[in-house]
């Protein structure tokens, strides 16, 4: 091949690899015995890597790692940090103190969410703000009039999730001295090979658990060091099927499944503001200006919210996923966005979309269309739901503190 | 403290008006001038000893109902003679259009100016129909019907009554440019080249940009005296106007204070509570209406932090980089411009001898370098008014294009260069000028924006493209003199309809307040 193609070619390697791989994905292709992949963001994630429904025990009954480092990440530093970031969140960053993390959403002009994730606070003046999707044009356009730095370090900051009742024992035993001091929501950092991993008391599944953050080059050894502490406490490598399980008993939203975000929808009525999806809490109209403030107060004072997100119980125990929604099992009123059985709350529950005033001031007689495929033949099931308050579980383990030690 | 009603950021005419208007309707209001004169591009100012000009010298826009509303006349303001417009040539044969635009033709064949009342009479009735369209607020498209918007646009573009053909005609050449319009109907370069200088005044275009007759459009929705198209120099200069406009305010119980830049705009809980002088001084007020440019006012005066950060986006997106440079000569005594009579002399004399001379002097601009032969439009206001030069002597006030605000080379060693090509084409239609000079003043945008506080020294204070007009002026979200800020108004020229001296947007922002109760 003459030179100047073969140069070519190594230099458009990007096309060969369509799914990146993580820091952390050595330890994950080496556990991968399903072969079950899907894409997260640009990366190759394990949806399942040996048992899906072992995974999920995994998470409920001992300690569950999984690599959250294709979630998007931004660097936010500044002495305006704390500004910029007011404007541009819902919830008050004011009341957000240094070493705490919150959950948290942001909206478009037209106050439709954008997207909603977790800001740690770091330091006074520096943030990191995970998320689903990418924002970094929007946010440094957002930094115009603040002195405030935006980076975006998705690919340089790696992340694993640790979930489950040993979690703590795990770090404990792995040398990160002092852990069981983080309250729920509490962020610290912690010497790791030379350099520093940021351990906070947070996670995805509403189980006791902790997020651990680190440069990429130390990804590896951080797995390691987990991996041999937690070998008599049972930890285990899950993918995203169990994950998704836990977080839908633990009643939280995933942006694109649960709600289409404001850049993604292609729809004019598929937009949703924060009250339409169960984030109209995070709001806060005294904190001063953030972006969406006044078509949200609008809305609000117009009435003119369309749509309600609720958590329902179903009758039965067929997963009603995609189900229609019906009022006197006649007007379709919404749509579900997710729903399993759930092993902890022994209920059949789901997460739906309603369209005002469904859900909101109407919120009996509702029921739910199920096709329950039989053998290549549809069985139509339509199913009493009853509307129920997330959680659908409620672990005290989650926010005890300290946390019991296994 | 005092407390006002309503205070007007920025004593431009147009910031005038929208005071003398809110003052009549009762209101207190207190008009804030960063200079230490109000007029803004339109004040009078010395430029050598004894001479004086305004930078805005030809009036063609000031509108019928401003008059109206504020009794300019009864207030000084009187227009002298409609003015003619010399399409000057080299060999002393130039073309000129008398009256309003054009009324009568002189220096051309008689087949030219047949040919020309035709199209003039076209070109009039298509601004005409558009001319309701730039007088009032545009529509807001979002809290109106489909119903509503299609029956304003119906009756304001009144298209109903012009006859099926016509109609078929003015939606075709819309967004024409105008000199492959000139050239459907003209052959005389003179002429051509005259149209495709008023059509791209004050914009980054040239003859052959797309949508570029919308400019020749807006220049001849303006009237004077009720006639479409006409010019004058006022008696007394723009001073005059201004003048007359000020008169008004006062009567009607306005207040004025001049030195005295906004620094701030105070918001408290999303409204508009006042302003901050550069002093430090507080101000506050029910309204606050900014009459200057948008861009100033939402990034500096209002801050990001009060705004979304889409629209900020829009607002950053304004194109604002003004192509225009002024030229103000102090005179020994009146130069005499090749074949051009008396009355002539006290008209508006155009260098752009072709269409294509246009086209080539705007090529450069698009990358950032001056026109070598620039075109421009000058006027002698001396003549009619003797107060602005000493005895015998004369001022020269000319208006060239093109000169891009972000010049590459910079202004500094750019403008000597661009004054040399500048005179360069003065002395071949006005040989010996040259040797009359006893001081130039060029402004280049970047002079007119830190003298007039007007960004990219633009003359619209935006690009008036069909882009950034109507209901997307000065961008949407700030459109028919609403902000997303309760409380605060635009009433200046980056506002609908667009810049020169009319008081459009000054009316019609008063108006809209009244309206609102604001
Ligand atoms: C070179 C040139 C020649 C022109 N010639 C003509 C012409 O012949 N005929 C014509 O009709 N139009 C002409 N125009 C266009 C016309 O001058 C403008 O469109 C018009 O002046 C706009 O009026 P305005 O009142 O909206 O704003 P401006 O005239 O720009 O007035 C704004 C005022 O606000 C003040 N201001 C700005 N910032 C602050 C602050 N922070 N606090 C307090 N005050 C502030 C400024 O000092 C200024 O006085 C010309 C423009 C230029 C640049």
């Amino acid at each position: 091949m003459p030179k100047l193609s073969s140069a070519r070619l190594t230099a458009q390697s990007h096309f060969r690899t369509l799914r990146l791989g993580t820091p952390f994905q050595p330890r994950i292709d080496a556990l991968m015995k399903t072969n079950d992949w899907y894409d997260w963001g640009g990366y190759r994630a394990p949806a399942s890597l040996w048992d899906e429904e072992l995974e999920y025990f995994a998470i409920r009954s001992q300690a569950a790692l999984f690599d959250i480092s294709p979630m998007v990440k931004y660097r936010i530093e500044g002495p305006d940090g704390e500004d910029f970031l007011n404007r541009v969140t819902l919830r008050d960053v004011a009341k957000l103190k240094s070493g705490r993390v919150h959950y948290t959403a942001w909206c478009d002009d037209e106050g439709y969410v954008l997207d909603d994730g977790t800001l740690f606070r770091l330091a006074p003046d520096r943030f990191r703000l995970c998320c689903q999707e990418r924002h970094l044009p929007w946010l440094l356009d957002s930094a115009i009039g603040f002195d405030v730095s935006v980076l975006e370090e998705t690919e340089a900051v790696a992340g694993l999730a640790l979930q489950g009742p040993t979690s703590v024992a795990v770090l404990r035993e792995a040398g990160f001295a002092g852990v069981e001091r983080l309250k729920v929501f509490d962020l610290a950092e912690f010497p790791h090979e030379g350099g520093r991993v940021t351990i906070s008391r947070t996670g995805f599944t509403g189980d006791l658990g902790y997020e651990l953050f680190a440069p990429a080059e130390l990804a590896l050894s951080l797995w390691d060091r987990l991996w041999k502490a937690g070998e008599l406490r049972g930890i285990r490598a899950i993918g995203y099927t169990a994950l998704n399980r836990a977080r839908l008993e633990a009643g939280l939203i995933v942006a694109n499944a649960d709600f289409v975000t404001a850049e993604h929808a292609i729809r004019p009525d598929r937009v949703r503001m924060p009250d339409e999806i169960g984030l109209g809490f995070m709001v806060d109209l005294e904190k001063g200006h953030f972006n969406g403030r006044r078509a949200i107060a609008q809305a609000r004072a117009k009435g003119s919210m369309r749509h309600v997100l609720v958590g329902l119980e179903i009758e039965g125990n067929i997963p009603a996923e995609h189900a229609i929604v019906y009022h006197k099992q006649k007007k379709e009123v919404g749509l579900v966005s997710a729903a399993i059985w759930s092993p902890m709350a022994k209920r059949n529950i789901a997460l739906a979309s309603l369209s005002r005033p469904y859900g909101d001031t109407i919120t009996d007689d509702l029921w739910v269309e199920i096709y329950a495929m039989r053998e290549l033949r549809y069985e139509r099931l339509m199913k009493r739901a009853r509307i129920v308050p997330r959680p659908f579980i409620k672990l005290d383990r989650r926010t005890a503190s300290p946390p019991a030690d296994f | 403290m005092t407390s006002f009603d309503a205070i007007v950021i920025g004593g431009g005419h147009n910031g005038l008006v929208a005071a003398a208007t809110l003052g009549k309707s009762g209101r207190k209001v207190l008009v804030l001038e960063a200079a230490g004169e109000v007029g803004g591009a339109a004040r009078t100012e010395e430029f050598a000893p004894g001479f004086r000009v305004s930078s805005a010298h030809l009036l063609n826009r000031l509108h019928p109902e401003v008059m109206k509303t504020l009794e300019l006349e009864r207030h000084g303001l009187s227009f002298g003679p409609i003015a003619p417009s010399v399409a000057l040539s080299r060999d002393g044969n130039p073309l000129t259009l008398h009256g309003a635009y054009g009324e009568t033709l002189t220096g051309t064949s008689a087949s030219e100016q047949a040919a020309w009342q035709e199209f003039r009479a076209q070109l009039l009735r298509y601004a005409g129909i558009l001319k309701p369209l730039l007088a009032r607020r545009p529509p807001d498209l979002g809290n109106m019907s489909l119903m509503e918007s299609s029956a304003f646009a119906m009756t304001g573009l009144s298209l109903r009554r012009l006859g099926k053909e016509d109609m078929r005609d003015f939606l075709r050449m819309l967004l024409m440019n105008v000199s492959d319009v000139a050239d459907e109907h003209l052959a005389d370069d003179r002429l051509k080249g005259l149209l495709a200088f008023d059509a791209t005044l004050g914009s980054h275009l040239g003859p052959r940009s797309p949508t570029s007759l919308l400019g020749l459009y807006y220049r001849l929705a303006g009237e004077i005296s009720g006639q479409p198209g006409a010019q004058a120099l006022p008696a007394g200069g723009m001073g005059a106007v201004i003048a007359a406009i000020l008169s008004a305010a006062k009567s009607a119980g306005v207040g004025v204070r001049t030195d005295a830049p906004a620094m701030k705009i105070l918001i408290e809980r999303g409204r508009a509570a006042g302003v901050v002088l550069d002093s430090g001084e507080e101000i506050r007020a029910k309204t606050v209406i900014s009459a200057i440019n948008p861009r100033s006012t939402f990034i500096d005066l209002v801050g990001t932090r009060e705004l979304d950060t889409g629209f900020v986006r829009r607002i950053k997106n304004i194109r604002m980089k003004g192509n225009v440079a002024k030229l103000h000569l102090a005179l020994d005594r009146p130069p005499e411009f090749s074949g051009v009579d008396a009355t002539g002399h006290r008209g508006r004399l155009v260098i752009a001898p072709s269409s294509d001379h246009v086209e080539r002097a705007f090529n450069p601009a698009k990358y950032g370098e001056f026109s070598p032969e620039p075109v421009m439009e000058i006027t002698l206001p001396s003549l009619a008014d003797t107060s602005l030069a000493p005895d015998g002597a004369c001022v020269l006030s000319a208006v060239v294009q093109y000169a891009p605000y972000a010049l590459k080379e910079g202004w500094e060693t750019g403008k000597p260069k661009f004054l040399k090509a500048i005179m360069a084409q003065l002395e071949l239609y006005a040989p010996g000028i040259g040797k009359l000079v006893r001081h130039a003043e060029l402004l280049t945008p970047a002079d007119i924006e830190t003298r007039y506080r007007m960004p990219g020294g633009h003359w619209h204070h935006g690009e008036l493209q069909a882009d950034q007009m109507m209901m997307s002026r000065p961008a949407f979200g700030a459109s028919g003199y609403d902000t997303p800020i309760d409380g605060l108004y635009l009433c200046g020229a980056g506002s609908h309809p667009g810049g020169g001296i009319s008081g459009v947007p000054g009316l019609n922002a008063a108006r809209r307040i009244i309206e609102m109760r604001g």
